[in-house]
């Protein structure tokens, strides 16, 4: 789960790690207050979406009087803001946050994420603030200096001082940035977080470290630990039909093409979406629907795949294990009865039970559902009656 | 022969008594895996499915000589029963349990290859060894004994691979699912040397996911040591980046971790590289005919 630039913000405050003043606001009458009560002459005003890039796209604009940050706000908070993160379709900016102008003398890169390979947490700094942090790492990755931080012996001055003599640090700039760092890394730390990206981290005039920006995600897995992360979750930032699929145990990713899938194991549809790209056609969604495979689950399925109204055909792609396919099977059934299938499906069960479901699914007679026999020819039928071929 | 687990396996449960247990420790006896009793804090004493329950891995472990432990313990609690399996005496832990926090599996991965237990998983359907023993959810019936060791991220994409090859007249020596989170237990790079070892296995099935680069480690590895033929498949050949597909380690992160880039890698490495896992079972064939 990701979190916005101003909740994080305030998760790095709780911290000691140092962010300029600021605060969140929904209206532009509200963004005023809020500059008004910051004790400063300059404000950025920033469009808060969860996505990189804002700033080229026109989502961070410095304000120098209070009328002008009214202005500014009133015309971002509504506007649909397209960076190279969010999509051609972009993401229509909601809240905006108000933060005091920062005396800024030079800019930094820091960040934090699990190295797998390592199965430990990486620090990494750059010299290159404000850039891309992919690009500098494939045309400067000498300008990339990184610690790996052993979990079991935390995070040490030692690790410090190298990303410190790595940024070229004088010795009186130095303490600053260690202390930082050993915040940021309790903020990683404590909070089960995924990633922590501040692009850019300053350097003041007084060459004190701030944090001018900063991302975090965090672990789906570990966030009933921390209620007052999950409750940052910003339902806007997410598809909802995604969003729809997850409140009832489905995973989904909506795609482009026009054949939908409903599968159960991520790594089977994820090879089934492959499939029907290597028959020809293009798969319209990601659909697990995990161990289970009952009538409700696959009822939901269908509901979802067929909100997207591209879809022509839905290949149903079951691999039977503990759980048996003639239940499957019956599911199915049970399914269409609930949920109007306007689309022909395709269906594919294999493993447990497969003939008596083959059986099942033949006496129900139904017209719209074509049996296949395995991946292949499921796939392939399912192309080609989305192709409109018979 | 086999790897890391065979019919005189003594095995035990945590999380024995749980509904998920319960069901498939069931499974696993019915499957002839000698599971010698389980562990349940404060339910030691009990008998459960004709079997000693104790309340610490450590007793167990000294009442039956079990070497491997498999968890089923909700995801809260399951980095502790992991290092109470490295620090009561298992060799080996298979770790189902799927939504294991990943930094509570850091810890747990670290303190276990401190004590020398090696784990698989977590979030994985287990490790079979054919008609012989069966540590994992997996629906036994699909792996028929034969020459061919699998080796796979995914769990459902396991039991297809394991079809094919059955359908094609081959069968499985051991299969091991060995998870698709951040942080796992064994991976393709431990694991191709013990089948390149097992005088049975005769070809390798490696079934990959975008995301991390353990496929491009095994690549290298492949190149370097291992003679047998690998037949590989990468699922998600048609992912968009950046986008989350169910396993939190699928994720691409800029160009590491494409599908594209670990086939490349896999067939400079000398692997056949299949395209459609509908071929996976025919490649397999292939393969075998060529080493004759």
């Amino acid at each position: 789960m990701n979190i916005h630039e101003y909740q994080a913000k305030e998760v790095f405050r709780k911290y000691g790690v140092p962010t300029p003043e600021g605060g969140v606001a929904f209206s532009s009458e509200e963004a005023r207050r809020v500059a008004e009560d910051l004790d400063s002459d300059l404000w950025v005003v920033k469009a808060q979406i969860h996505a990189g890039g804002r700033g080229k796209a026109g989502g961070v604009k410095l304000a120098k009087s209070l009328d002008e940050v009214e202005e500014i706000a009133n015309e971002m908070l509504g506007m649909t803001l397209v960076t190279h993160q969010t999509g051609p379709e972009g993401k229509v900016v909601k809240k905006v946050y108000i933060e005091e102008g920062a005396d800024i003398k030079a800019e930094y890169y820091l960040g934090m994420v699990l190295d797998r390979a390592l199965e430990m947490p990486v620090m990494m700094a750059s010299t290159e603030g404000g850039m891309e942090i992919e690009e500098v790492a494939a045309k400067t990755p000498e300008k990339i200096v990184k610690v790996a931080i052993d979990p079991t012996i935390g995070f040490k001055p030692f690790h410090a001082r190298k990303l410190a003599f790595g940024l070229g640090l004088g010795k009186d700039e130095q303490k600053s940035f260690i202390k930082f760092a050993a915040a940021l890394y309790n903020v990683y730390m404590d909070n089960d977080a995924e990633m922590i990206e501040i692009n850019p981290l300053i350097k003041t005039g007084e060459g004190k470290f701030i944090a001018l920006d900063a991302k975090m995600g965090f672990d789906d897995n570990a966030l009933y630990k921390h209620h007052e992360i999950a409750e940052m979750r910003d339902l806007d930032e997410e598809e909802p039909t995604e969003a729809e699929a997850k409140r009832h145990g489905l995973s989904y990713i909506k795609l482009d093409g026009n054949v939908g899938c409903m599968v159960n194991g991520a790594g089977l549809a994820m090879a089934t979406m492959d499939i029907i790209k290597h028959e020809g056609g293009e798969p319209a969604n990601f659909l697990d629907v995990g161990g289970a495979a009952n009538p409700d689950t696959v009822a939901k399925g269908f509901e979802i795949i067929l909100s997207d109204k591209n879809v022509k055909s839905i290949f149903v792609n079951i691999f039977g294990g503990i759980v048996r396919c003639d239940r499957v099977a019956n599911g199915i059934l049970e399914a269409t009865k609930r949920v109007e299938v306007s689309v022909p499906v395709v269906v594919r069960l294999d493993g447990t039970n497969a003939i008596e479901a083959a059986e099942i699914l033949r006496n129900a007679n139904i017209q719209n559902i074509i049996p296949a026999t395995d991946l292949e020819d499921g796939a392939k039928k399912a192309v080609a009656v989305a192709k409109g071929d018979k | 022969m086999s790897i890391l687990v065979n019919k005189d396996t003594k095995a035990i449960v945590q999380g024995f008594t749980g509904k998920e247990g319960t069901f498939h420790a069931e499974q696993c006896m019915a499957y002839g895996t000698n599971i010698v009793g389980g562990v349940t804090p404060n339910k030691g004493g009990m008998t459960h499915l004709g079997k000693p329950v104790f309340n610490t891995v450590e007793e167990a472990v000294q009442a039956t000589d079990a070497t491997v432990s498999m968890i089923f313990v909700p995801p809260a609690f399951v980095a502790d029963a992991v290092m109470e399996a490295a620090d009561g005496g298992i060799e080996l832990a298979v770790i189902i349990t799927e939504g294991a926090p990943v930094k509570d599996m850091m810890y747990a991965k670290h303190y276990a290859q401190k004590k020398g237990m090696m784990t698989i998983g977590p979030n994985c359907p287990g490790i079979i060894t054919a008609e012989e023993c069966k540590l994992g959810i997996m629906p036994g019936n699909i792996f028929k004994k034969g020459n061919v060791g699998l080796i796979s991220k995914s769990g459902t994409l396991t039991y297809e691979a394991s079809n094919q090859v059955v359908k094609a007249g081959f069968g499985i020596t051991t299969a091991i699912g060995i998870g698709g989170d951040p942080i796992i237990g064994l991976s393709y790079k431990q694991l191709l040397p013990m089948f390149e070892a097992d005088p049975e296995t005769e070809a390798i099935v490696m079934i990959g996911e975008i995301g991390g680069d353990l496929e491009i480690q095994a690549a290298k590895l492949i190149k370097e040591q291992i003679t047998k033929p690998v037949i590989a498949f990468i699922a998600g050949q048609t992912a968009p980046k950046g986008k989350r597909m169910g396993h939190a380690g699928a994720i691409i992160s800029g160009s590491k971790g494409t599908a594209a880039e670990k086939m490349q890698a896999l067939k400079e490495a000398g692997a056949y590289v299949v395209e459609s896992p509908a071929d996976i079972g025919a490649t397999v064939v292939k393969a075998l005919a060529e080493k004759k």
